[in-house]
């Protein structure tokens, strides 16, 4: 644990602020996820309360604090509870991808041979479609086949899209680590390939893959916005939906109803914009092309004459070798 | 061991003695050809790595194995571990344990992976050779749980133990560190702690100090000749510098291209080298004394492609004392024909190689080429010409090898000596395969 939290311990200041502001944000939407129920004043699909119906695409005022939209439903609680549903289906799409990603790539960069040249030239395939022609044509397969589990078709469509990414970089990256010493090392002392590929490669591979995986959360959250948009996505009823909220709201713009588009388009900018902040802050620190290691301040202690001061500094050397030597410095080649 | 694979007693199986009987040990690489030939289907090459060797490794001796690179030598001792497919021949292991001969070439899955507790590898960089993402501790203690031979605090306590062994104490210090917290001698004493942990028969060392700092190679050394000592070691020694091998081998066998050019005691083989290669190898070892800095006669050019090597012996192109038996063939006077044009000018070259074209013709593997003068040339001019080379060094080696040069109608004949049949026969006490004993 405490070698995984090293690189984030070494970050230098922007990619510290950058990670930090990215988690904050990130953080504050998985709040407002879970807690949904107690946030939001009304119900994601609430037209109204005690039998009256609110008023359509009223303005943000008392009672409702961001408005109503053409189709009676609270503005503040669908942004909220839009919020559970963005998270919940860019988790599971990313743990699903991210789990056949990254053992598809793991075997087919280990075995090779026809196997890899055959997952290689499908996932090729694949990732040359753009990815929201991808998520479309998926989502609306898998909408005729689970009809009333639009959530978990949301995620299998976005699914679709991300295993190429996540399959192709532990597949290369495997591809180069087989080859290692050290795996021939674990071959010699007689490791059977499910252990080399478990214990030894594995942990070697998948270094790259958070930043992927937080990267693809961003851009998960507006491919869905997308289908949403575009009316495939999930359905008003099965849970509030960001980017339908937002397909609606095009009406409405032309006539200065700004309120019903606004808000939830400020929910996935904010969201996106904070998954992308991790995904780039993870980037320059584990990314040792990128990282800048924090060089610890060399303190000289005051000029004292003819005494010898041992002064200790910290110096992290490169990537590899990092350790503290004490150097002693002999006073008379201090400079002040 | 009812598992393994009995295999039909051997020749020397009299002398008791043997612990690792190397039989005509074949490991052949398909090479795969370039873009185009592959599309049409074209077979490449064949890289003969390790090409018939034969070797009898006594029960607690240092068998150095000492070559350039690309002799074959950590492809034949990654054979021993069964690591690359065998193409041909046996490697009868006799286990202490008394059972039957195994033969690990014919050994596979399972059964190899078991094998593999008795003999280890120590390896070369012991900066790639560890995990990166595994403490000391799992990994020096990982082919005791892949064997399921101890865990929880026997494990812990077997590790310890190993890890003191090899120098790496107090243990504690090192159990819970990663690889890149670890010096280069503390990273291969790391990984000679992971390779007899096991307690293995036999050790591969490929080069265990190549990447040492000098003041830690000999500790190392001195580590391995202890550890030998204790744990009743027998060590396969891989190396190219034949310092080390003096100081650590009882017996060196001198690799070229795949082959054992000459095997025998260390003292005999340093003392009265006999293969032409040998006393070139003993000739570049650097030396202290001024008057010796300069050697003066190192073999010519470079070791030859591995894919296609020189006919008779592999060594015959770069020998000072190759005779005419020695496999010449019309490739080596295509080298001689192109060192000539080294020295020449110009224009000469220009005119010379507008004479004889290309010498395709001399990428044969015949005894016999005719080269036809190109470019409306004449033959006269041709038949000069390799008279003029053929005068110009008379000494050079290559013209003992042909018997017959001729000018006929249309072009020169050029004509090669017959290779002679040539193997490893006993020469003193040592195996020399060399024409000239």
């Amino acid at each position: 644990m405490k070698r995984f939290l090293k690189p984030f311990q070494q970050t230098t200041g922007l990619a510290r602020w950058i990670m930090l502001i990215g988690i904050v944000i990130v953080f504050l939407f998985i709040i407002v996820a879970i807690f949904a129920d107690f946030i939001a004043p009304y119900g994601f699909n609430q037209v109204e309360v005690d039998g009256v119906r609110f008023v359509k695409q009223a303005p943000p005022g008392p009672g409702h604090i961001l408005g109503v939209n053409d189709q009676f439903y609270d503005i503040f609680s669908r942004v909220i509870y839009g919020a559970r549903t963005a998270l919940e289906v860019v988790l599971l799409s990313i743990i699903l991808s991210l789990v056949i990603g990254v053992v598809l790539g793991l075997l087919c960069g280990y075995v090779g041979g026809w196997v890899d040249r055959c997952l290689v030239f499908l996932m090729d395939a694949m990732y040359a479609f753009p990815s929201l022609l991808l998520a479309i044509v998926f989502s609306f397969l898998l909408s005729g086949l689970m009809k009333g589990s639009g959530i978990i078709s949301a995620a299998l469509s976005l699914t679709v899209v991300y295993i190429p990414r996540y399959f192709r970089v532990v597949r290369n990256t495997t591809l180069s680590a087989r080859e290692a010493t050290y795996v021939e090392a674990a071959r010699a002392i007689g490791a059977p390939n499910r252990t080399i590929m478990g214990r030894y490669l594995f942990t070697n591979v998948i270094q790259s893959v958070p930043v992927i995986g937080t990267l693809n959360a961003a851009d998960a959250i507006s491919t869905l916005a997308a289908l949403g948009f575009l009316g495939l996505g999930i359905q008003p009823i099965d849970a509030s939906e960001w980017g339908y909220d937002l397909s609606r709201a095009l009406d409405d713009a032309a006539s200065g109803i700004w309120w019903t588009g606004m808000f939830p388009g400020l929910a996935i900018v904010l969201l996106v914009t904070g998954l992308t902040l991790i995904g780039e802050g993870l980037n320059e620190t584990m990314n040792p092309t990128l990282r800048k290691r924090r060089f610890a301040a060399i303190v000289l202690p005051e000029r004292k004459p003819k005494a010898k001061v041992a002064v200790a500094a910290e110096v992290v050397t490169n990537d590899i070798a990092e350790s503290a030597y004490e150097e002693i410095v002999d006073d008379g080649e201090v400079k002040p | 061991m009812s598992e393994t694979v009995t295999v039909p007693e051997a020749p020397t199986a009299g002398k008791a003695d043997v612990i690792l009987d190397v039989d005509h040990l074949q490991v052949h690489f398909k090479l795969r050809g370039a873009g185009l030939s592959r599309i049409l289907g074209r077979e490449g090459g064949i890289v003969k790595a390790v090409d018939d060797v034969t070797i009898a490794l006594k029960r607690g001796e240092v068998f150095g194995l000492v070559g350039e690179s690309g002799s074959g030598k950590t492809t034949l001792g990654r054979a021993v571990l069964g690591l690359v497919p065998i193409t041909g021949g046996l490697i009868r292991h006799q286990s202490l344990d008394g059972g039957a001969p195994v033969d690990i070439a014919s050994l596979k899955g399972k059964k190899l992976r078991k094998h593999r507790q008795k003999l280890q590898m120590v390896f070369q960089d012991p900066h790639a050779a560890l995990n990166p993402a595994m403490t000391i501790e799992t990994q020096v203690g990982h082919p005791l749980v892949i064997h399921g031979r101890a865990k929880g605090a026997e494990l812990k306590a077997k590790v310890k133990s190993a890890l003191e062994h090899v120098g790496l104490a107090p243990a504690e210090q090192f159990m819970s560190k990663y690889p890149s917290d670890l010096s280069g001698g503390q990273k291969q004493r790391a990984v000679i702690a992971r390779a007899i942990i096991l307690e293995p028969e036999v050790l591969v060392a490929d080069e265990p100090v190549s990447m040492l700092d000098m003041s830690v190679r000999a500790k190392i050394l001195q580590l391995m000749l202890d550890l030998k000592q204790y744990l009743q070691l027998t060590y396969i020694y891989i190396t190219h510098d034949l310092a080390t091998a003096k100081f650590f081998c009882d017996r060196v066998a001198i690799m070229y291209l795949g082959k054992i050019v000459e095997v025998g005691p260390t003292a005999e083989i340093f003392a009265e080298p006999r293969h032409p290669y040998t006393q070139a190898l003993l000739k570049a070892i650097p030396d202290v004394d001024p008057s010796k800095m300069v050697p003066r006669d190192l073999p010519r050019g470079e070791i030859p492609d591995a894919a296609r090597p020189p006919r008779g012996c592999s060594f015959h192109p770069r020998c000072p004392l190759a005779r005419a038996e020695c496999g010449w063939e019309p490739r080596d006077l295509k080298a001689m024909v192109d060192e000539h044009w080294t020295r020449v000018s110009v224009e000469q070259f220009e005119k010379e190689q507008a004479l004889v074209g290309n010498l395709k013709e001399l990428n044969t593997d015949k005894l016999k080429v005719k080269l036809e003068p190109a470019h409306g040339g004449s033959v006269d001019e041709l038949w000069t010409m390799f008279e003029n080379i053929r005068t110009e060094n008379p000494e050079e080696p290559l013209w003992r090898g042909v018997t017959r040069m001729e000018k006929v109608k249309d072009g020169v004949v050029i004509e090669f000596a017959k290779p002679a049949e040539i193997a490893l026969h006993p020469v003193g006490n040592a195996d020399v395969s060399c024409v000239l004993y």
